[in-house]
């Protein structure tokens, strides 16, 4: 296939993997952080850490768009399908989220209520436009990658005039949650969350550009590199990074630039500046409530907030006692450190919302990964 | 000479007509249904004989018996349709035995409503299919639903058929060591199908590998009868059939992600939807597990049929407790090849 092939060859990957294993100093240990779920699954199914040497660690981090959203909210949608007829359109993964009371989309679709899976905002737009009688509302979720498309459909909607459109919107943004977890405790104060650097982002930096996240590279003296989700484009940062950390350097590099720029997609975020307000606080699975770290609808489109048009009311829910989503998604701990994650937690019966995508990092481990345990064992 | 003159029967309207409830009801109108579509595309010796079983003879030896549903929406697609998919099924069911498939019934689900030219369709699709393969369906049934009730058709087909003496076959009998192969490009059938439902809207070329693998088999079993294992891997593609293979014989696999054939567009089909196309079903395709010393003309002989042109051997059976299917990546690292969870959804980002 080309333009994806040549990101996975693994003749390169073993030059690069000598590379990496010279450049490594000696006693010397490297704790990197992909913040994407792409990053996660790209590195669990190619096998990226086999070509690592022992002394780099990959550590997965909140990146994952269902993996973040919180209870509450999907209790909101599933009572908008059950309770108020309506069509909830979403995304595939979104389905599966654990919901309170072992409740889930998938599972309020069986029981009778209208949910349908979508690829994009503009087929939700679609299936209101087919069904002008019914109320339709698309659960929004994602990150900056997401939002555009979500901001276009609210757009289209509001120039044809229709009635029976409204989003949920769930969109968080990606700088928020990084400076919360170089804020957290873990990570800033007694350090048993080392970060030597962070992989970034590659589809959200096409949106919003490398500039973002020169403030952290700065405040908090970590280097960023920004990559691709090809496995290729991974071990590139990793080697990037070591080079930074060993050079004591720590600045914003993109590898990623085939795709991304410094100033990202300026109609992207003109699309979402439109139509979108940074919300004062929005809370996250795992990383709990993150000032500034979420979009709501401008009051210009509040027609088509969900939110105002139900009078949605949020309710926080507590995880499960047994799962440690909040934990691993704030990178201080591993899958395989849940005393859930493969008895209680698999992929059939997630308890967490780790284990529902396959970019999340308990889902990710168990489908690509987990014959390491046995082998470290 | 008789006089007595037969009454009109108006034909069925296979232009505009559809299943009505009358169809399933024991009535003319089911009787003629019955004749005019059903006996007319199947026709053979056993049907006509108009009973409500079909009487044969019984050969000697082992004999085996399978039954598949098939409920695939949309009906009709690149490469075949529910009828022809009903016949490949289960004739393909019975062959993963090392058996030669002998007969076959089948059964109708209309809902009422459905389309007369659509069922004629089928039909005549599944009579050729049958044809084909050489395995004529002798016996059958048909109920009508009420319209909400069913998804326009189910078909559901019974095959016998039998073992060729020497010739053993089972799930449970991969020994370490053991080669793996397949007997050619895999996922064709699922992208196919994906490709055809309206939500996804984007075009391919690549058609269904739908197809009746009984042929193949007989030459494989002729070529090599110590032969293992049999499986074709339908639903939950490769990924399902090996971890099957795997807990049924105690044993873990080891693949090896560049042995593995896959066609570039179906490939890039998953890619672009997020899917896996290990994951990915297929109607026409088989594995093989069979003893190291027998791989080697075991490969050639299906290479030698049309429906084996691109097998290949692709790994082998590893003694492991925990019965993971393991892979080789094509860019180096190892990592496990998983049932599917749930449904194969698309991932997000």
């Amino acid at each position: 296939m080309k333009h994806v092939d040549e990101f996975r060859d693994g003749r390169l990957a073993r030059v690069l993997a000598d590379r990496i294993a010279r450049a490594v100093e000696p006693g010397r240990h490297y704790r990197f952080m992909e913040f994407c779920g792409g990053h996660t699954h790209a590195i669990s199914r190619y096998g990226v850490t086999d070509l690592l040497p022992a002394s780099i660690e990959t550590v997965h981090g909140p990146g994952c768009p269902v993996c973040v959203l919180p209870i509450g909210r999907i209790d909101n949608a599933i009572a908008l399908a059950r309770e108020r007829g309506a069509i909830l359109c979403t995304y595939a993964d979104t389905m599966r989220v654990p919901a309170a009371r072992g409740s889930s989309l998938a599972k309020a679709k069986a029981a009778g209520a209208d949910v349908r899976m979508v690829y994009s905002a503009a087929d939700a737009l679609r299936v209101a436009r087919e069904n002008p009688a019914r109320e339709v509302v698309f659960l929004a979720i994602g990150f900056e990658t997401t939002t555009p498309p979500t901001a276009h459909a609210i757009l289209e909607a509001d120039r044809a005039g229709l009635a029976n459109f409204s989003v949920f919107c769930n969109h968080v943004v990606t700088p928020a949650a990084i400076a919360n977890i170089l804020e957290s405790p873990q990570v800033r104060g007694i350090g048993t969350v080392p970060l030597d650097g962070f992989v970034g982002p590659a589809h959200v930096s096409c949106v919003i550009g490398s500039q973002p996240y020169e403030f952290f590279a700065e405040e908090y003296a970590k280097p960023v590199v920004i990559a691709g989700f090809e496995p290729l484009d991974v071990m590139q940062a990793v080697l990037m990074l070591v080079e930074q950390v060993n050079d004591g350097r720590h600045e914003v590099e993109n590898e990623f630039a085939r795709a991304v720029t410094r100033e990202g997609n300026a109609k992207a975020k003109a699309l979402v500046a439109e139509v979108f307000e940074l919300r004062r606080s929005f809370e996250w699975r795992g990383l709990g409530e993150v000032p500034y770290s979420a979009l709501r609808i401008k009051a210009r489109y509040e027609r088509f907030d969900a939110e105002k048009r139900y009078d949605i009311v949020y309710r926080p829910v507590l995880d499960n006692k047994a799962c440690e989503c909040g934990a691993i998604l704030r990178g201080a701990k591993r899958p395989k450190d849940c005393k859930a994650f493969g008895t209680v937690c698999t992929p059939e019966n997630p308890l967490g919302s780790c284990m529902v995508s396959s970019e999340g990092a308990c889902a990710a481990y168990y489908a690509y990964g987990r014959f390491r345990d046995r082998e470290a064992a | 000479m008789s006089t007595v003159k037969r009454d009109y029967v108006r034909p069925l309207d296979f232009k505009a007509g559809c299943v009505d409830m009358s169809h399933g009801a024991g009535g003319r109108a089911m009787a003629q249904l019955i004749d005019e579509l059903f006996l007319a595309a199947f026709d053979n010796d056993w049907l006509r004989q108009l009973n409500d079983q079909a009487c044969f003879a019984v050969p000697t030896g082992r004999m085996v018996m399978a039954t598949d549903s098939h409920v695939v929406s949309p009906l009709f697609f690149p490469g075949g349709d529910i009828g022809a998919l009903s016949v490949h099924g289960t004739i393909n069911d019975v062959a993963m035995s090392g058996a030669r498939p002998l007969y076959l019934s089948a059964t109708f689900i209309l809902e009422e409503g459905f389309s007369l030219a659509d069922l004629r369709r089928i039909v005549e699709s599944m009579a050729a299919a049958s044809r084909a393969a050489r395995v004529p369906i002798v016996t059958g049934d048909t109920k009508v639903v009420e319209k909400g009730k069913g998804d326009g058709v189910f078909i559901t087909t019974t095959g016998v058929g039998v073992v060729p003496e020497g010739v053993e076959v089972s799930g449970d009998r991969a020994r370490p060591g053991d080669r793996v192969l397949v007997s050619g490009t895999l996922g064709d059938h699922g992208v196919a199908i994906m490709s055809f439902r309206e939500s996804l809207g984007f075009e391919t070329t690549i058609r269904s590998d739908t197809a009746a693998l009984h042929g193949l088999v007989a030459r494989m079993v002729e070529a090599a009868p110590g032969v293992r294992c049999l499986r074709d891997p339908t639903r939950g593609g490769l990924a399902a059939t090996l971890n099957e293979l795997a807990r049924q014989s105690r044993v873990g696999f080891r693949i090896r992600e560049r042995d593995v054939p896959v066609k570039a567009e179906v490939n890039a089909a998953c890619e672009l939807l997020g899917l896996d196309p290990l994951n990915v079903a297929n109607e026409g395709k088989l594995v093989a597990i069979c003893a190291p010393e027998d791989a080697a003309r075991l490969l050639a002989t299906m290479r030698a049929h049309p429906l084996g042109r691109d097998a290949a051997v692709i790994g082998e059976a590893i003694e492991d407790p925990h019965r993971f299917v393991q892979m080789e990546t094509g860019f180096g690292g190892s990592r496990i090849v998983d049932w599917l969870s749930g449904e194969q959804l698309p991932r997000i980002c």
